[in-house]
């Protein structure tokens, strides 16, 4: 069974709940990211999401097995989207299962903190003005924010 | 001798070299000297403290030892979910 999948159609938590499904749970927590119609003050009007397919998989499954051992919980999964997405759509979902419910929460915060941080998956906001950008690449870079997450590589020289 | 390095590239930098991929014949050495030849080649945009690095799917650090057949990509500031 596959636990991170990145998916170029519509996604539909009432069947990906079903993969968390086990007897020994008694708690399932779940995670919806949708489109927003604003960021920082722009009105977006859609946005396209692009992913580094082999690698972000990769680094998805390590996160939900780190949730798994970390937090104790019984089963982790999430599916990202790519491609155009409209106001609204569901972008990202994480589901978590355990036999408690406060391991779910806190599991379930820990993958949507990670996957948003550590997966190399690329959103591009497309504005009521007509302008378009890279989020955390030209949008931010312009006003010299640098939201690099985990720049711990040493740089060149 | 030069290797033989494949490039990728995504989001960004995909719409600034105006390709998703190309081999290069270089002799760059690492990941940083790469990055210095496309930065010329290209005009890419993001100075390299913002990026990460992946080598054949696996994330190295910018002083990896670079082989023929390589698959590099240069990786942006990300923004899943």
């Amino acid at each position: 069974m596959k636990f991170f999948e990145i998916s170029g159609e519509a996604l539909s938590p009432e069947q990906l709940r079903l993969r968390l499904e086990d007897p020994s749970c008694g708690g399932y927590v779940a995670f919806e990211g949708w489109v927003r119609n604003n960021a920082d003050g722009h009105n977006v009007n859609r946005l396209e999401y692009e992913a580094y397919e082999s690698l972000a998989i990769a680094e998805g499954n390590r996160v939900l097995e780190e949730a798994i051992e970390r937090f104790g919980v019984t089963r982790a999964a999430c599916v990202h989207r790519k491609g155009a997405l409209e106001i609204g759509d569901l972008a990202v979902w994480v589901g978590v299962s355990s036999p408690h419910r406060d391991e779910a929460f806190k599991a379930c915060r820990y993958v949507i903190d990670e996957i948003k941080t550590r997966l190399p998956i690329w959103k591009k906001e497309h504005y009521a003005s007509g302008d378009s950008g890279w989020v955390n690449c030209e949008r931010c870079a312009a006003h010299g924010h640098d939201h690099a997450p985990g720049a711990d590589a040493e740089p060149p020289a | 001798m030069s290797n033989s390095i494949h490039v990728e590239y995504f989001a960004l930098f995909r719409e600034q070299a105006g390709r998703a991929d190309e081999t290069v014949e270089t002799n760059a050495a690492n990941p940083g000297q790469l990055y210095a030849e496309l930065v010329e080649k290209h005009g890419l945009t993001l100075e390299p403290q913002r990026l990460k690095v992946a080598v054949n799917d696996a994330f190295v650090g910018w002083e990896a030892a670079l082989a023929d057949g390589d698959r590099v990509v240069f990786i942006p500031p990300v923004a899943g979910g």
